[in-house]
């Protein structure tokens, strides 16, 4: 208890008394997500405002040995910013200036706790002509939480995974030292994660938080068309989903393709929603673009496999919506306040046997799915959502939902996919079946970066 | 209605839309802007207070502060995604019921309640000064045309005084009939009723009905939008059985049939949409439409406007029980400051706690004399040949 008391007071010294909570409903609601992970307190919530002041709590969590848990809006659904063993979740959100905008270069340099909404309106209003890659999370996901997860967003089809978009980093060390990563290094530009130097920032991306706190971040901006559509082509052959992704990235056309599956509305049962997204500066370029996409999958259209859906202005304005508010609704589907989802990264080939699996899988433990499946790359790669609804207030339910998010995750494994944001339990299996030579790297560059093992433990352990 | 949310509640999924205005420029829940701990926010709040049915959190000082600290201003209910979005507020007003009935309150609520049960009013003052501030303003005979209720801030708040004053001698100027009730007027109820306090309420909503009937009132004007939101939506299923209308759309019918004829005014304004005008009664357009008639003014828009307008963080009753101030991110002081942003010389309301809570805050931000808060009714008094 004496213990607990000094550290508060410190930690109030460090951020100021309105920013340090050790009273149950803060450590209640930090405690968990809107996923399926079991919740474990914090003994202290806390808010920084300055890399300063980060800096400052690291050194003395360190000092005391006391986890500490960076966490954005908590939004990833499986656990990540869960404190696992108790200690100190910082709540980056208050980190909230956008710091440069640099048009020439095309990239932004945010604080830890800028949300995509935030810089999506800023871009909007003041650099109308550019824009960033939004992902289909709620609009308060941080812009760094998203890409220490790998998120994708509306231009991971034309750049990769928002993190292959990052440019550059600002990083507190779990011992407390400031570090930069990538030109911002050597430079005061913030054009490059790694190239031409070595590419440090992979001791960071894709690591939840567990080897150090990221404080800034480098984003690459693209160009801002005035012009977007979309259009939804049908099928009900899961097996050409490949060969129409692979020959809608051919075109080097389009902005963003996503796969949707779902059994309800009706008129969703039995069909899959492809739809492709396309921007133009004006309308012959809309027209050319439209005619290459058409052109692209001609052969199915001529083979009677698709169709076309014309969409009503009310249909429309959901799927042109960034971030898309139809994603949240599913969490409602059973009257209940929760959905999770297994987003594994893989080879597109595997659609047609993840669809397969996803509606037996939703069958056996009867629960509502969905799937909303994006291309990555030019066709390198997609994430496939296994998506399962739940009710908060029905705790079989919830089980249930687990076992089948659970199936779905060693079905992608043993598919040859690799889970994406997985929760502890998955990051078991993967390092489970990791080369023994990587593991015992991350390993070393755990201990190297982290020797107290403060940094959101529980994740990322390798034993 | 009131315990509807018990079975509803853990629907909140926590995706964080409600703290948004429609283009996601900032944050637009007064007191997740405040305060900052996600526990402040809409999803915060509705995740303890299930946490609170299911035993897993006891109730606590800090997490009544937290139910509380909302000002109800319906920021949610516009951006959250979910189907059961009109229900929200509904969901908060029911556990604070819930709090009120277990005697488990904050002391400033419970000292808010104490006020109105004692003398009539929150702020404990004399039932025979409620027309204190009325110069011989006429009673409400049968007969008049309207009943203008001037509600608890227009008694006894200065600034309220002075809109209501205002507000008199552009009716007499018109020539309408119309009658105050004096010291007869009992509160309105809609803070008591946001608050959670049903009993009170119910005793109040049924005690103006009675009275409104026996003088055989056809037509209320009300000063504040928060009397005009609860007699107009919430008095009629207690058998209120009268017209209502918030003194902008009387004064914009005014303006438009030329009863009244505003002089020139060289002014750049900008005009703050109180919550239970705009996001609870839709009514956005009659006070812009008045501003626009007075010839010389320049009329701009914050950035957040109309329904994405950001609260003041007066409503249920914070223009009293202060819940969310001392800091430079109080809702008020904010929104003095994008008001100032704008180049506007004058923030123009139509609230009498909206006119309170940003005056403070014009004070605190050291804004004195470069904005100056005015409500409609006094910038048309001032611009009006009238005795």
């Amino acid at each position: 208890m004496a213990i607990t008391s000094t550290l508060y007071d410190s930690l109030v010294k460090i951020v100021g008394k309105d920013f340090v909570s050790d009273r149950k409903e803060e450590r209640y609601f930090y405690a968990r997500d809107g996923g399926l992970m079991p919740p474990h307190e914090p003994d202290f919530v806390v808010m920084p405002e300055t890399t300063e002041e980060v800096q400052e709590i690291v050194k003395l969590a360190n000092k005391e040995k006391m986890p500490l848990v960076p966490k954005g809006s908590g939004l990833a659904l499986t656990g990540l910013v869960i404190p696992q063993r108790g200690g100190i979740v910082l709540d980056m959100k208050r980190m909230d200036r956008i710091l440069e905008v640099n048009e020439k270069a095309r990239y932004v340099v945010v604080e830890a706790g800028v949300t995509h909404g935030v810089l999506k309106s800023y871009l909007q209003k003041h650099h109308p002509r550019l824009r960033h890659s939004i992902p289909d999370a709620p609009p308060i996901a941080t812009i760094v939480a998203n890409a220490v997860i790998h998120g994708q967003g509306r231009l991971s089809q034309q750049h990769g995974f928002n993190s292959d978009m990052v440019s550059g980093l600002e990083v507190i060390l779990p011992t407390g030292e400031l570090c930069r990563i990538g030109s911002c290094s050597v430079s005061s530009y913030w054009f490059s994660k790694g190239a031409p130097l070595p590419d440090l920032s992979g001791l960071f991306l894709g690591w939840f938080g567990t080897t150090g706190i990221i404080t800034k971040l480098g984003l690459k901006l693209y160009p801002c068309k005035k012009m977007r559509d979309v259009m939804v082509f049908l099928t009900d052959k899961s097996e050409l989903i490949p060969d129409i992704m692979l020959k809608l990235s051919h075109t080097e056309m389009i902005e963003d393709v996503v796969v949707s599956a779902q059994p309800l509305p009706l008129r969703f049962r039995g069909t899959f929603w492809v739809t492709p997204y396309i921007t133009g500066d004006s309308d012959e370029e809309m027209e050319f673009k439209r005619k290459m996409v058409w052109d692209s999958i001609w052969e199915h259209f001529e083979n009677r496999d698709v169709g076309f859906l014309s969409l009503s202005p009310d249909m429309k304005a959901p799927l042109m919506s960034m971030p898309s508010k139809d994603t949240c609704r599913f969490a409602d589907v059973s009257k209940g306040g929760g959905f999770q989802y297994a987003g594994p990264i893989t080879p597109i080939e595997k659609f047609p046997a993840f669809i397969k699996k996803l509606e037996e899988v939703a069958a056996k433990y009867n629960v509502f799915y969905s799937s909303a499946t994006r291309l990555i790359g030019a066709g390198h790669c997609m994430m496939f959502s296994f998506s399962f609804s739940f009710s908060r207030a029905n705790a079989d339910e919830m089980v249930r939902a687990k076992e089948a998010l659970d199936e779905c995750s060693k079905f992608a494994l043993e598919e040859g996919g690799v889970l994406w944001k997985a929760d502890i339990y998955e990051q078991k299996l993967l390092m489970d079946r990791m080369d023994p030579n990587t593991l015992a790297l991350m390993k070393k560059i755990k201990q190297l970066l982290d020797p107290n093992g403060i940094m959101n433990p529980g994740n990322w352990e390798v034993k | 209605m009131m315990q509807k949310y018990v079975s509803q509640i853990h629907r909140c999924f926590r995706c964080g839309y409600c703290k948004f205005p429609t283009d996601y420029s900032s944050f637009n829940c007064p007191s997740y802007r405040r305060f900052r701990f996600d526990s402040y926010s809409t999803g915060g709040r509705l995740w303890l207070i299930y946490a609170w049915l299911k035993g897993e959190i006891e109730w606590s000082e800090h997490f009544a502060e937290i139910l509380y600290a909302c000002t109800t201003c319906k920021n949610c209910t516009e951006q959250c995604p979910m189907k059961f979005a009109p229900d929200i507020v509904d969901w908060i007003v029911g556990a604070r019921s819930d709090m009120v009935e277990k005697g488990k309150i904050p002391p400033r609520v419970a000292r808010f309640f104490e006020a109105v049960y004692s003398y009539g009013n929150p702020f404990k003052q004399l039932r025979s000064d409620r027309a204190a501030w009325a110069n011989g303003t006429k009673k409400y005979k049968a007969g008049d045309e309207y009943l203008l209720y001037v509600g608890c801030l227009g008694s006894y708040d200065e600034n309220g005084q002075k809109m209501a004053r205002s507000l008199v001698d552009i009716l007499n100027a018109s020539g309408v009939s119309f009658g105050i009730l004096g010291e007869e007027e009992e509160c309105c109820g809609n803070e008591i009723y946001m608050l959670g306090e049903t009993g009170l309420f119910q005793n109040l909503v049924e005690k103006n009905n009675q009275k409104f009937k026996e003088l055989g009132v056809s037509k209320v004007i009300t000063l504040c939008p928060h009397s005009y939101n609860i007699m107009k939506n919430v008095y009629p299923v207690s058998g209120g059985n009268f017209e209502v209308y918030h003194y902008t759309q009387i004064l914009n019918d005014f303006v438009k049939n030329n009863k009244i004829k505003p002089s020139q005014l060289k002014a750049k304004v900008t005009y703050h949409d109180p919550c239970f005008l705009g996001r609870y009664n839709n009514i956005y357009d009659e006070p812009r439409q008045i501003l626009q008639s007075i010839p010389g003014i320049d009329l701009v828009e914050m950035a957040r406007n109309r329904k994405d307008a950001f609260c003041c963080g007066g409503g249920s009753g914070n223009f009293v029980t202060d819940l969310l101030a001392g800091s430079a991110d109080s809702p008020a002081r904010i929104r003095v400051r994008e008001a100032y942003d704008t180049g506007a010389d004058t923030l123009a309301v139509t609230c009498p706690s909206c006119l309170t809570m940003l005056t403070d805050a014009v004070k605190a931000e050291n804004l004195d004399g470069r904005l100056a808060v005015k409500d409609i009714s006094q910038i048309l008094r001032e611009l009006l040949s009238v005795g």
